[in-house]
């Protein structure tokens, strides 16, 4: 269990904003390993977002690798890029991000959907799911019928159902009342007790400090980085 | 306890299946329904293209067809002469000089002619046409009086439905005898059985022998004149009864005149050995009577000639009706376009969620083009239900003929779906094109 699920190297990321370049990331090298709950912090425009992309395979580094579970993604074309997504990563949004067309089970099935696998399995997995999160009795509402609290609970399900090899989340108490917020923190630190690897952006302290390991960023560079 | 479970996270590109395409088609219905308003309103453009397709082909079909078999009943290989009143005669015949005989028209001499000079003839048909009133009893038909020979049916493809058609024996007897049309028996017999009954015209009785079969009638056919029209008030009797009894002069009264006039023969129907010799007879002919007749006083028809004619009509008709079709279907397309460009700038934030839970820009296109070709093809759909309607009721109410011919929905269902998926694959590409970052943080 010594391989790291994540691991970044010299990763630089640059944007062409008009003519100038702003350099978001200047050289990030970090490991994760399995079972790791790691808050990353820092001031707004410290390349928080920058990081999250890239730790999400939405976007690619300028340079530098990033290896995840074993593969250099770094390099890797948009379709593969896609498939990592869907097979290892588990997103948790600030604004939840559910389709509002779709009921709470179908939008927890909606990354198995592009795994192409069975209807029936697919269905199980994703009530299931509903079920651990509390929300078994919701499972045919839309996201509007539902709570802010409850709706990141079916984020959270949906980031479970691929059972990925880390669950990335971007600010998920930003847009919740202390309450909902602390429930919802709560389900974090179950996951993290069942041994699953967690990575949680946030600019609120008290959140980072449920994790184990902080990071904090600093105008693209990695300020300190503490186990607790 | 998921580093080591590399089977699950195993990177196999999933190809693609008939799940996929059913879990496609499924999303695309229910986001379609979701705004039924907005996508019915979207397909009305293609359902009155294919619509309007079906139905002006059924028509146009269905009046080709009619002008065709009008053509063919006078017989492919045949050539018909008729004798005309030339133009300057019939000024004079006009200012009314009672005493004056008008000659023209076709002779017994040009039959002859034909008959000697002209290779590949097989069979000729004279005939004299009289206008006269028929009598039975009481009951009063104008009809055509035609005397002609035994083979007219044969070569008119003009059946007889009751009794017989006269022979060569009353031919030369002179009988009085004669055939009716099927309208002009119904209306002198609308209760009993005219055959072997006795009818009347001027002061001579003639005997029913036969009754000839309706013919499809329909408005003036294509050049063919009125007098072949239908034939169902027409009255056949021997070539030579005709020429004893009437003579070749035929007197009619007009408003204070009389006038005279002297046809031999009012319609000569050459039939050529071959369709292949037809144009070769239709020209030995015309040279021929332009040799012996120092007027035009006659006319020739090649029904195989009217029957291209009406073909290329049809063909450019066709063409028309393409050209009519292919631009509201494009309009369709253009209006289907835009819905989904605007569904795609809509559904961005869906696009960029999707996406990042690791659906490949294909799976994006793939979403999109299902959408777009099952909006076009439940308009042609309901184009197509709507296009065989529209001729069954057309020709219902409007006593007009019209045929669906079987591949025109097929056609017209195929350009359809083709139009969704031309006009789908931009807007599918574009959503597939976005940044799944740029996509995410969209409101």
């Amino acid at each position: 269990m010594s391989q790291p699920i994540v691991h970044f190297e010299d990763v630089r990321k640059s944007y062409q904003m008009g003519p100038n370049t702003v350099e978001a990331l200047r050289g990030i090298s970090f490991k994760v390993m399995p079972g790791e709950f790691i808050s990353i912090m820092g001031p707004s425009g410290c390349g928080k977002s920058t990081l999250l992309n890239l730790l999400g395979c939405l976007d690619r580094p300028s340079s530098g690798h990033y290896f995840l579970g074993g593969d250099d993604v770094s390099r890797m074309e948009d379709d593969l890029l896609s498939m990592v997504r869907g097979a290892r990563l588990g997103f948790i949004f600030q604004s939840y991000n559910l389709i509002q067309q779709l009921t709470v089970v179908e939008n927890i099935e909606v990354p198995l959907y592009y795994r192409d696998e069975p209807e029936d399995r697919c269905r199980a997995r994703a009530i299931e799911l509903a079920k651990l999160v509390g929300l078994g009795d919701r499972i045919d509402h839309k996201p509007f019928e539902l709570s802010g609290g409850q709706q990141q609970r079916v984020a959270i399900a949906r980031a479970l159902v691929n059972d990925p090899l880390v669950i990335l989340a971007d600010e998920p108490t930003g847009n919740l009342d202390s309450k909902s917020g602390r429930e919802i923190l709560e389900v974090f630190k179950d996951l993290h007790h069942q041994g699953k690897t967690l990575i949680l952006v946030t600019h609120d302290s008290n959140v980072a400090q449920l994790a184990d390991r902080a990071i904090r960023l600093k105008d693209g560079n990695i300020e300190s980085d503490v186990r607790k | 306890m998921s580093a080591n479970n590399l089977q699950q996270h195993a990177l196999v590109a999933p190809g693609w299946s008939f799940l996929r395409l059913k879990r496609a088609v499924r999303l695309g219905v229910k986001s379609l329904w979701l705004h039924r308003l907005r996508s019915l309103l979207t397909v009305l453009g293609i359902v009155f293209g294919v619509c309007s397709v079906i139905a002006m082909l059924a028509i146009g079909e269905g009046a080709s067809f009619e002008a065709q078999e009008r053509i063919k009943n006078l017989g492919s290989q045949n050539i018909i002469i008729r004798s005309t009143k030339p133009p300057e005669e019939q000024k004079i015949s006009d200012k009314g000089s009672t005493s004056y005989v008008l000659q023209y028209g076709l002779t017994y001499k040009d039959v002859a002619r034909i008959r000697g000079t002209i290779p590949g003839v097989t069979v000729l048909l004279p005939s004299r046409i009289m206008r006269d009133y028929v009598w039975n009893v009481s009951r009063r038909f104008d009809a055509e009086i035609v005397g002609t020979v035994p083979w007219y049916p044969s070569l008119r493809n003009h059946r007889v439905a009751a009794g017989r058609f006269f022979a060569e024996a009353d031919m030369e007897t002179k009988a009085n005898v004669c055939v009716l049309g099927s309208e002009m028996s119904r209306a002198l017999f609308p209760l009993d059985q005219p055959l072997g009954k006795d009818i009347r015209v001027g002061g001579a009785y003639y005997r029913v022998i036969g009754i000839m079969e309706a013919r499809a009638k329909g408005p003036k056919d294509a050049g063919a004149g009125d007098r072949n029209r239908a034939g169902a008030d027409q009255m056949f009797i021997p070539l030579e009864t005709a020429r004893d009894r009437y003579g070749e002069t035929l007197i009619k009264q007009r408003s204070g005149s009389t006038e005279a006039e002297r046809v031999q023969l009012h319609e000569v129907t050459v039939k050529a050995n071959s369709p292949e010799q037809v144009q070769s007879v239709a020209e030995a002919v015309r040279q021929v009577l332009e040799h012996s007749h120092k007027k035009k006083d006659y006319d020739i028809v090649v029904p195989l000639e009217l029957l291209k004619e009406a073909e290329r009509t049809k063909r450019n008709f066709n063409i028309v009706l393409g050209s009519i079709a292919a631009i509201s279907l494009l309009v369709g397309g253009i209006g289907i376009m835009n819905i989904m460009l605007a569904s795609v700038t809509e559904r961005t934030r869906e696009i960029g969620i999707r996406r990042a839970l690791g659906a490949r820009r294909r799976d994006i296109v793939v979403q999109f083009l299902v959408e777009t070709v099952m909006l076009s093809g439940a308009g042609g759909i309901l184009g197509v239900l709507l296009g065989i309607t529209i001729p069954y009721v057309v020709s219902h109410f409007g006593e007009m003929r019209t045929i669906v011919t079987y591949w025109a929905p097929f056609l017209a269902f195929t350009i359809s779906g083709l139009v969704g998926i031309v006009f789908g694959i931009y807007p599918a590409l574009r959503a597939a094109k976005m940044d799944p970052v740029e996509a995410l943080r969209h409101e």
